[in-house]
């Protein structure tokens, strides 16, 4: 019994490890995208529960929070609106599937030769800054009473704000750079998705999105008049 | 205690009680709802089936098990069937999450990102919807998955910041710490008013509760994305839909509303007075949880009942103009009051500065906001009755 409960952890890594290794080849095997769809969410929530089981609960349900519940969702969302339900039968690797083993196989020799010298092995300090926080605590001030006095605590157990130190103080900046190109990327994707056609476009437009244009432009005039 | 019995056998219990008595409540939300919703129409609503139509609670059950289960023959089998299910699981599994009394007796698990874990979970309930609507092989119930897609991606935005101001407030993400925040302050909804404003109508989006209904809009998509399903595949979806709903009002009472307490800065039925009557205290703390969580579900009805359908861009436009900027400016003057002005020590009792001036400014706000909306706007497209076109 007791022996059980000890290598629980490792029995739930394995399992979900194994999980989260074949959904994420049957992602790339798969011919349906939607399916292929729902194996990377598979994959997704199988990383979050390995998050969660090295004490991180913060980034586990982040990644379910924002990988699952927000860009799997666009994903599907665009797959469904193309609704390509089979790819062609005859090819089983694409063209370049040549150099697609090379870069696969570099990334893999990277991440051996970065792993293996044990630079993110630290586990003690790595494990005390994310689950503790040195705060300073408001209370009643023992001399003065009408007013407050400060006290410093160390709190485990606090994940989340954890995260939130180390990204506020120790990675502002890279945290800044980071959402600034997400923003430029944002505007870069709406203004290609909402500018005016061309004339040249105006030529190759389908005639319902000229339809549009037209009954729109017709509708502005109506409002003015 | 052995650990088994502490990590698997208890908990186990306690989630199978939880688990029961919320499925009790979805059955007989089925019938509450149509008997309120005749009320407030005017007319008698269920009530052949037994007294006052009470039977109906087990009827509809047996009715959708005995039904034929139709398989469109172009259905993606394994989504169809995959569809009903996957929004249950994450439904039932946040009930774990959600403390309905005074812990650790009456709260199934405990952890400190409990409400991002909830967040997480609930937004996964999504997919079934969309799988649903894909796999069907019907447009109708395709278009009413991509709405919800859209429509539930972007108001998770606001659901999310609305959020914030109150972690702002209470510092932390468990809602045990919060709802004990609460009793010894004051109920989060008075400092944070705009931001259960935004949370009460994008959890409404969330659920997809008329009038943001528009991925089952009958007028126009037939059913939406639940068109080809029949008997207990429906029901599924029914069950995930209220219980999404039961969970959401859960979140709602926890974050604003003081959870199971019943107090004002300390004074009432706040958790260590109901630990101090035992277990009998646990039980009216989940009383009270239970009966402020269906206060909510009226309320779901109530605007069910009276709000007509948005138009799809109207909703957007409420999501991404209105909720959105509103949460992030709720956020940030929460920051700045919570810097400011912190609780001040006067004459030796705690006097909430920042959130006395919080609660002026919301209402104020919510005054002002009204004030914009009623106002009729000067550039209204004015409707063009058909014969008169020619002549203009």
């Amino acid at each position: 019994m007791e022996q059980l409960t000890a290598s629980m952890p490792l029995i739930v890594f394995v399992m979900i490890g194994t999980v989260a290794v074949a959904s994420s080849i049957l992602v790339v095997a798969m011919r349906n995208p939607v399916h292929s769809a729902l194996f990377l969410l598979l994959t997704f929530l199988c990383v979050a529960v390995l998050f969660v089981m090295q004490k991180a609960e913060f980034v586990g349900a982040v990644q379910v929070l924002v990988y699952a519940g927000g860009i799997m969702v666009l994903f599907l969302f665009v797959v469904m609106l193309i609704n390509v339900r089979h790819l062609p039968d005859e090819r089983v690797l694409s063209n370049f599937w040549k150099g697609g083993f090379l870069v696969g196989l570099a990334v893999f020799a990277l991440f051996v030769t970065m792993v293996r010298p044990g630079v993110y092995h630290d586990e003690n300090p790595n494990k005390s800054k994310l689950s503790t926080v040195r705060d300073r605590v408001a209370i009643n001030s023992t001399k003065n009473p009408g007013r407050l006095g400060h006290k410093r605590i160390t709190r485990h157990n606090v994940n989340s704000e954890a995260v939130a130190n180390a990204l506020y103080t120790d990675y502002l900046v890279p945290f800044e750079v980071a959402s600034l190109f997400l923003l430029v990327a944002m505007i870069g994707a709406i203004v290609i998705g909402k500018r005016e056609l061309s004339a040249v476009e105006e030529e190759t437009a389908p005639d319902y999105m000229l339809a549009r244009v037209e009954t729109e432009r017709e509708i502005k005039e109506a409002m003015s008049a | 205690m052995n650990p088994w019995m502490l990590y698997l056998v208890w908990p186990l219990i306690k989630f199978l009680i939880a688990f029961v008595i919320v499925q009790v409540i979805v059955a007989a939300m089925n019938w509450i709802e149509r008997r309120v919703l005749g009320l407030i129409q005017a007319r008698l609503g269920p009530n052949r089936v037994g007294p006052w139509g009470l039977l109906q609670i087990v009827a509809d059950p047996i009715k959708f098990l005995l039904k034929e289960d139709i398989v469109p023959s172009s259905a993606e089998k394994i989504a169809y069937f995959l569809g009903p299910m996957l929004p249950l699981v994450p439904a039932f599994i946040v009930f774990c999450l959600i403390p309905f009394g005074p812990p650790p007796t009456f709260a199934v698990t405990h952890t400190n990102v409990g409400l991002l874990l909830i967040l997480a979970l609930t937004s996964t309930g999504v997919y079934g919807i969309i799988l649903g609507g894909w796999a069907s092989n019907n447009k109708y119930s395709l278009m009413g998955g991509l709405r919800s897609a859209a429509q539930m991606v972007s108001y998770e935005v606001p659901f999310g910041l609305s959020i914030v101001g109150v972690l702002m407030l209470c510092g932390s993400l468990d809602l045990v710490h919060i709802i004990n925040y609460q009793a010894h302050h004051v109920w989060n909804v008075f400092p944070q008013l705009i931001a259960a404003f935004i949370f009460f109508v994008s959890m409404n989006a969330e659920n997809n509760r008329t009038p943001f209904d528009l991925p089952e809009a009958e007028s126009e998509l037939v059913a939406g994305y639940h068109t080809e399903y029949s008997a207990m595949k429906f029901a599924f979806f029914m069950l995930a839909e209220y219980s999404a709903m039961l969970v959401n009002c859960c979140l709602m009472v926890s974050l604003f509303l003081g959870g199971w307490t019943l107090a004002i800065g300390g004074y009432g039925l706040t958790t260590a007075t109901l630990k101090s009557m035992g277990f009998m205290g646990g039980l009216l703390g989940t009383v009270i949880f239970v009966v402020k969580v269906m206060t909510f579900m009226m309320i779901y009805i109530w605007f069910r009942a009276t709000f007509p359908r948005f138009r799809f861009d109207q909703l957007m436009d409420l999501g991404w103009k209105w909720m959105i900027p509103l949460a992030l400016i709720n956020i940030f003057v929460t920051g700045i009051v919570v810097l400011a002005a912190p609780e001040m020590i006067i004459n030796g009792s705690v006097v909430p500065v920042g959130e006395t001036i919080l609660a002026v400014a919301g209402a104020a706000t919510v005054a002002l906001t009204l004030f914009l909306i009623m106002k009729p706007r000067a550039h209204a497209p004015k409707v063009i009755h058909a014969s008169r076109v020619s002549e203009a």
